[in-house]
């Protein structure tokens, strides 16, 4: 299930990423929020109860949407474009 | 010789680039975003299609304006976006681009790094579906989404009426709006208003176009919580008759803005208490001069007045720079701007009174509700350390970790200073000031670091 | 006028520990604290509570300390987040192993069990130090705690047992009459006691002066950052042989690290610094790879008192009868700071303390000229 609903400019080239290893797909101009959240429900757990996340300000205040990259960098996702062959993992968080 | 720098490339930093580029000064704009504009004027991605009326509605004039004149600036501006001014020392600010660290030593610098949503917590926020107002304006107007399918608006600002008419205008399925404000208080506050006429009547048209497109507008409104499990469900308000629920899956709520202040206090600006935006603000003159020679303030950043007191301020400002740098600069531009300042912070307190700060909130805070939702700390934590003897806020945040997160309060600092002044029976004007600390957003380990 | 036993000027960990056992012990004291209880260098240093690397002359009280920490929640009512996750000193070069490898020698008999680890059995009981360390030595008890948690909770549990605790309370005057000291604060206050203890960290230079024996103490700004927090890995406190980094992980998962000097923003308050910072980070992902990509999320420095010998002054004035000074503690007065607090005690209440404090008499600096 989706988060965010598509209201306009549908018609963009798809981009194709995988998200906890599984395939998935979004379209360009898409930040890599919105590719995560037009597909599933959540972009991270909480640090101290694991508790799903979907970021909360859109404009890298809130600092609750960081997702970790293939390549081992961790990114805001409301700031970062998705690219092609992105592996998106989200991290679960830990309950205390 | 060091340059001018300006922080932030919205309203008031790309007119301040403008004002100094005129005079034939080159200065460097830094702004972390990868695109100009600020939030409000935000630009979508460059392969949208959208036009101006679409994204902007009645301020596509000023947006377009406004974006025209970075275009044409760029080749005598040293424009530098995606970069992060993470921390700042007396004379020079530390950067991040791309992984990489450098420093720029600056002769003045222009500090216009605008706002963010003002929050006050209710039970529930944190589940997903649930977002700031303003980051429900940005889903739709960065990235063509609405926040879910059925949208609940919530709160009190501008913002409030404005967002949940562009969502509805875009075919999103608007449910409800609530605002926290009581009719009554929107009437005493018409005087104040009737200073910007046109910014008014935009108001008064968005509520009035929602209304008469069916959807439910209820004043006096206060958002009670937000129920879901792994995303929002339904929530609860209330007003004069009682408690409601409605259905929804998805909440956008605000209490207005709060400005980011945090480079300005890393600068050594001196703060002081402002009332009618209840918060500490870096003090500045009417030309936007700090209490420090070589820095100055600009837009949203020093006290929250809108997008076009931003425009003037950070001309304004600019002109303070070019003056006190010896170019000659005419005076009745600077009277002019002033004078339009003044006007806009004449209406901007006939908001402060139609959108009145909701004063019972801390006192109606249950103790389970989440204050700081990075460190994950309620209302009672931070009411227990107030009980133990403790009252100056970054005392309390030391004990109890509210504000100590990744986003450095942000998003928790106001209502933690709600609920430590309700619990100690002080002025909220009376617990201190959070203090910033850098990195002001965080900072990667294995940076590499330009020499 | 308020008439006690005990004046102590400074709410840090020392003065606080001082005011919490002269009240156990029935006595009437006064504590006065300029700012907050716990809010300069005891409450934000690094959090470490060790025993190990200390000079040899401190480890008799950093011993007796070591007692007193194992009995922190009896104390002062809170675990202060303290944890005897073991200390491991890391060693970069062979010449730095040597070095370990004298002070375990050297300091047998003390009661630090240090344990040397060459370069394999450092790998395989601590796996997440960097290939930069070719071993260590451990000491299994030492550990870290919360300074911000700890250090004002030392001045609770004494406000619980009857002391006067005064913050935002400045001194402005202090003298002695020839029977006892008059201190008068800022904020109107007026206190008489036969004894005054000079408890105020990197500002206690200036009542020594006052009493005629000036020491060369400079004031140092120690570098400190946190981490977002991680998954756990790190289950020992660490530091590196010769200087340099050093850096914990607290249950939430945070890391906290320091090394390096900030700037002074002004006499009370300190900025860690850019430079600092970035060494810090750089020095991190060598020594602990593991904090490669991580963030940092917030840094922070204090206003520490050094003295040439980065040894403290504790014990008697030697000009005037009454005055007790502990200062001077250089980076290293967490951990140790309730032994001295002890000690002070015991020589207002048995004339002498049980343990020698000769090693940090004020009179080692009477022949120094002070700059």
């Amino acid at each position: 299930m989706a988060l965010l609903k598509r209201l306009a400019e549908g018609d963009r080239p798809a981009v194709n990423f995988t998200l906890d290893g599984q395939p998935a797909s979004a379209l360009l101009g898409d930040t890599v929020l919105t590719a995560v959240l037009t597909c599933s429900e959540h972009l991270r757990g909480s640090d101290f109860s694991a508790e799903p996340r979907a970021g909360f300000c859109l404009m890298g205040a809130c600092q609750d949407c960081w997702v970790r990259l293939g390549d081992g960098r961790r990114v805001r996702a409301c700031s970062t474009l998705l690219e092609t062959d992105h592996h998106i993992t989200r991290e679960p968080g830990r309950s205390l | 010789m060091k340059p001018v720098v300006i922080i932030g490339a919205g309203p008031a930093g790309i007119r301040a680039a403008q004002t100094l580029v005129a005079q034939g000064v080159r200065p460097v704009l830094l702004d972390e975003a990868a695109r100009g504009g600020g939030q409000i004027y935000r630009r979508q991605p460059a392969n949208f299609k959208r036009s101006a009326v679409k994204l902007y509605g009645f301020e596509a004039r000023k947006a377009k304006a406004l974006h025209q004149t970075l275009d044409t600036l760029r080749e005598q501006l040293d424009y530098r976006p995606d970069t992060l001014v993470w921390n700042a020392e007396a004379d020079a600010l530390d950067t991040l681009h791309e992984g990489r660290a450098a420093r720029i030593e600056f002769s003045r610098v222009i500090v216009a790094t605008g706002a963010t949503d003002r929050i006050l917590p209710v039970q529930g926020w944190t589940l997903p579906g649930v977002y700031s107002l303003g980051a429900a304006q940005i889903a739709l107007k960065f990235q063509g989404c609405a926040i879910g399918e059925r949208v609940v608006f919530a709160g009190s600002g501008p913002l409030l009426y404005l967002v949940a008419y562009q969502y509805a205008k875009a075919g999103a399925k608007v449910v409800a709006v609530l605002d926290s404000s009581p009719f009554s208080a929107q009437v005493r506050a018409l005087p104040g208003l009737l200073s910007q006429p046109a910014t008014l009547a935009k108001g008064i048209y968005y509520r009035s176009w929602l209304s008469a497109h069916g959807i439910p507008v209820h004043q006096g409104a206060t958002l009670q919580r937000i129920d879901g499990e792994q995303r929002v469900r339904s929530l609860n308000w209330s007003d004069a008759k009682g408690e409601h629920q409605l259905a929804c899956d998805a909440v956008a709520f605000a209490h207005g803005l709060r400005s980011e202040t945090q480079l300005a206090d890393l600068l050594g600006c001196e703060f002081a208490w402002n009332p009618l935006n209840r918060a500490w603000l870096p003090q500045r003159d009417r030309a936007g001069r700090s209490s420090v020679a070589e820095v100055y303030l600009a837009g949203d950043g020093a006290g929250i007045m809108g997008a076009d007191a931003a425009e003037m301020a950070g001309e304004r400002a600019a002109l303070a720079v070019l003056e006190d740098n010896g170019h000659p600069i005419a005076p009745q531009r600077c009277v002019q701007l002033e004078q339009s300042l003044t006007r806009i912070n004449t209406f901007r307190k006939g908001l402060e009174q139609a959108f009145i700060f909701p004063e019972h909130w801390a006192a109606n805070t249950a103790d389970e509700v989440m204050i700081c939702r990075c460190e994950e700390v309620r209302a009672g934590d931070i009411r227990q350390v107030v009980r133990e003897g403790h009252w100056e806020i970054n005392r309390v945040k030391a004990h109890c970790r509210a504000g100590m997160g990744r986003c450095q309060g942000r998003m928790c600092g106001a209502a933690t200073a709600e609920i430590i002044a309700g619990e100690s029976q002080r002025a909220v004007s009376q617990i201190g000031r959070l203090r910033a600390q850098a990195p002001v957003k965080p900072l990667p380990f294995g940076l590499e670091v330009e020499s | 006028m308020i008439e006690v036993d005990a004046i102590i000027i400074g709410g840090g960990i020392v003065g606080a520990s001082a005011a919490l056992f002269l009240s156990k012990a029935g006595r009437r004291v006064a504590l006065l604290e300029r700012d907050f209880c716990g809010s300069h260098s005891s409450g934000v240093n690094y959090g470490g509570v060790r025993r190990q690397g200390r000079p040899l002359s401190q480890l008799p009280l950093s011993q007796r300390a070591h007692e007193i920490w194992g009995q922190l929640p009896q104390l002062i009512g809170i675990d202060g987040e303290y944890q005897r996750s073991g200390h491991l000193k890391l060693a970069r070069s062979l010449d730095d192993l040597r070095a370990l490898q004298d002070y375990a020698a050297s300091s047998q008999g003390f009661g630090l069990d240090l344990q040397l680890l060459d370069r394999t059995e450092l790998r395989a009981r601590f796996p997440w130090v960097g290939d930069v360390a070719v071993g260590a030595s451990y000491c299994p008890d030492d550990g870290h705690a919360n300074p911000r948690l700890v250090s004002p909770a030392f001045a609770q549990a004494a406000r619980r047992h009857g002391a006067q605790v005064h913050e935002q309370c400045a001194v402005s005057a202090v003298e002695h009459d020839g029977q006892r000291f008059r201190v008068s604060s800022q904020s109107g206050l007026e206190l008489h006691a036969p004894w005054l203890l000079n408890c105020a960290g990197a500002w206690a230079g200036r009542l020594a002066e006052q009493f005629g024996e000036a020491v060369p103490m400079h004031a140092g700004h120690p570098a400190m950052l946190v981490t977002e927090p991680l998954p756990l890995v790190m289950n020992a406190s660490t530091g590196v042989e010769g200087g340099g980094i050093y850096a914990r992980q607290v249950a939430r998962g945070n890391c906290v690290l320091g090394g390096g000097q900030g700037f002074a923003l002004d006499a009370a308050r300190a900025r860690p610094g850019q430079q600092a910072v970035i060494e810090i980070l750089r020095q991190a992902v060598e020594l602990y790879p593991f904090l490669e990509g991580a963030q940092a999320i917030r840094t922070w420095s204090g206003t520490e008192g050094y003295l040439p010998d980065r040894q403290p002054v504790i014990g008697h004035s030697s000009t005037q009868p009454g005055l007790l000074h502990a200062f001077g503690f250089a980076g290293a007065g967490f951990q140790i700071g309730p032994a001295v607090g002890q000690a002070l005690t015991e020589i207002i209440c048995n004339g002498a303390p049980s343990t020698s404090l000769d090693a940090f008499s004020i009179t080692r600096f009477h022949s120094i000229s002070v700059a």
